[in-house]
């Protein structure tokens, strides 16, 4: 064994070829489903083992990294994700939405608009939208090339029929580019009309499953629905509690055994940024300044 | 002047010709050719092992004849070899223009999901997208197989024997097929439920003018359906003619045998 102990960004070139070779056929057919040989990663499966890789893949040493966890860039596996590159890569790391070029995501769309120079990199659990539906997957891929669909709607009809409107919250299916219907990892729904004609790449990555499926710039993205219920975003009907934000995508924390709760931001970025410019929220008035983290 | 529809059903609509299959040294069909026309009822009659079930699935282009050709006349009235058919277009046939009814219902519905879902997926498969529109025309055919529209958002595998299958025609036959295939579909069906069934696809057909290729191994489930009966054995057709002619005067001692061994009522 003569190889390197180190490479830039964890993974061995040949590794990285094979990934990009796979992210550029992705890119040339939107939403649909490229196979690729996933490696181990130092994580377990279901901590982002797939955007870890599609990451890795496309990893500069000018690029500014930012990792974010339902939004958040303080939670476990936000902070050991973006160790790891600023270990293993050297890169630059951000929490900052616009300074960042590259930006791995768990479950949410940053709040604050992409632009041209960036790349959403998303965690993928299940790239199949019709998994649980049609449990063959011969015959979904033949779904899939055939474009036939029906069976996406009996789960959105199901939805109706259930609760009378569609209760789909997360892994809202899209259709991309008017051909594939894609599954949008578990971002809320809220989230949908980001992915549509948005200026940035959008990668996802699914490690257990060794998919990797994109939607290039400015691609048309349309939530699926029916005529008499047509797709609407979902949002906590209040403003978030620390920022006074009216239109960003709410957490609820539980904040006592009482019933108390409170409504804030799932993006920190955004959030902490509405705050510094001077927006206050219902109980903004925190007792300390907490330390910005990085 | 002949009309257009009179015109239609003179043209048969589903052609076999020198059908054979064989798996390996096993023929498990030889040689059968048929017309069936618009409206009628073809029924395929023998013992297991006879080649009916072969035959069934090369009809309806799930099996690749081993010879022979089967051609389909489509909606808009060309008549085309299942062969030359892309994949895409038999399956889209499959779900239109056809429908197959299978013995076992939970081959044919989606057993977890709802009932006005099973009937309304071939709706939401051609593109419908009207939620309310989609959900009533799922319980008027509900309505039609004698299932309580009550029942609309329960899954079939709530469902009794009889109503899972009464659910499967309903969810062939709304999208208004010409050509149904059934596959023994009263078997394990008691048989009040049987015959209420019978009753029940005996109008629908009727009504529908429907054109259906039933398998079975029951004389009184064709005599009671079809107009023509087929006779089987060996992968052979070794009789075939008019119901009536064809069970109440055998020719074949084989079909003989198959008709005195019917219980008298």
């Amino acid at each position: 064994m003569n190889a390197p102990a180190y490479n830039f960004a964890y993974l061995d070139e040949q590794t990285k070829r094979m990934i990009r070779r796979a992210i550029l056929k992705a890119i040339a057919i939107p939403g649909y489903q490229v196979p690729f040989a996933s490696r181990e990663m130092p994580m377990p499966y279901g901590w982002g083992t797939g955007g870890v890789q599609v990451t890795a893949a496309i990893l500069g040493p000018q690029d500014v990294l930012k990792v974010i966890d339902q939004g958040s860039d303080d939670t476990t596996n936000a902070i050991s994700i973006r160790k790891f590159f600023a270990k293993t890569a050297g890169v630059a790391t951000t929490t900052a939405t616009d300074e960042a070029t590259v930006i791995q995501t768990r479950h949410r769309i940053p709040e604050t608009a992409l632009h041209e120079n960036q790349v959403l990199v998303y965690q993928v659990p299940i790239p199949e939208p019709l998994r649980f539906l049609e449990p063959r997957e011969t015959e979904t891929r033949r779904m899939h090339a055939l474009a036939e669909y029906g069976l996406m709607h009996v789960k959105l009809y199901e939805d109706i029929a259930r609760f009378g409107h569609i209760a789909t919250a997360y892994a809202y299916p899209v259709k991309v580019n008017a051909r594939y219907v894609m599954d949008p990892s578990p971002t809320p729904k809220f989230d949908n009309p980001k992915m549509d004609n948005c200026p940035a790449l959008q990668l996802f990555g699914a490690g257990r499953e060794k998919r990797i499926y994109a939607i290039p710039p400015y691609t048309q993205v349309v939530s699926l629905d029916f005529e008499d219920h047509p797709f609407e975003p979902y949002r906590f009907n209040a403003p978030c509690a620390l920022c006074g934000a009216e239109n960003s995508y709410l957490d609820e924390i539980v904040t006592d055994d009482k019933g108390g709760r409170m409504f804030v931001c799932s993006d920190t970025d955004y959030c902490e940024g509405r705050q510094a410019a001077g927006h206050h929220g219902s109980l903004s008035a925190a007792p300390y300044k907490e330390k910005a983290h990085g | 002047m002949v009309d257009q529809a009179t015109l239609d059903n003179d043209e048969p609509l589903l052609v076999a010709k020198s059908l054979s299959k064989s798996f390996g040294r096993i023929a498990a069909c030889r040689d059968v050719s048929f017309s069936l026309y618009p409206g009628e009822v073809l029924a395929i009659v023998g013992e297991s092992g006879s080649g009916k079930s072969t035959l069934l699935q090369m009809l309806s282009g799930q099996l690749t004849p081993s010879a022979g050709h089967v051609s389909y006349r489509m909606r808009d009235g060309v008549t085309r070899d299942l062969a030359t058919l892309g994949e895409a277009e038999r399956r889209f046939l499959f779900r239109t223009d056809w429908g197959f009814v299978h013995q076992d219902p939970a081959q044919g519905l989606r057993m977890a999901v709802s009932a006005g879902a099973n009937v309304g997926e071939r709706l939401m498969a051609v593109g419908w997208n009207h939620y309310g529109r989609i959900r009533d025309t799922a319980s008027d055919w509900l309505t039609r197989v004698e299932i309580d529209t009550a029942r609309i958002d329960d899954a079939p595998r709530t469902y009794s024997g009889g109503m899972r299958q009464r659910l499967q025609i309903a969810r062939n036959l709304v999208t208004e097929p010409r050509l149904v295939f059934m596959d023994e579909p009263t078997g394990g069906l008691d048989v009040s439920v049987q015959a209420r069934l019978l009753d029940l696809l005996r109008s629908l057909v009727a009504e529908l003018n429907l054109a259906v290729i039933i398998v079975t191994h029951d004389l009184a489930v064709a005599r009671l359906l079809s107009h023509r009966v087929m006779v089987m054995k060996g992968g052979r057709v070794i009789e075939t003619g008019l119901t009536d002619q064809v069970l109440d005067d055998p020719r074949e001692p084989y079909t003989q045998l198959l008709v005195s061994s019917i219980l008298p009522p």
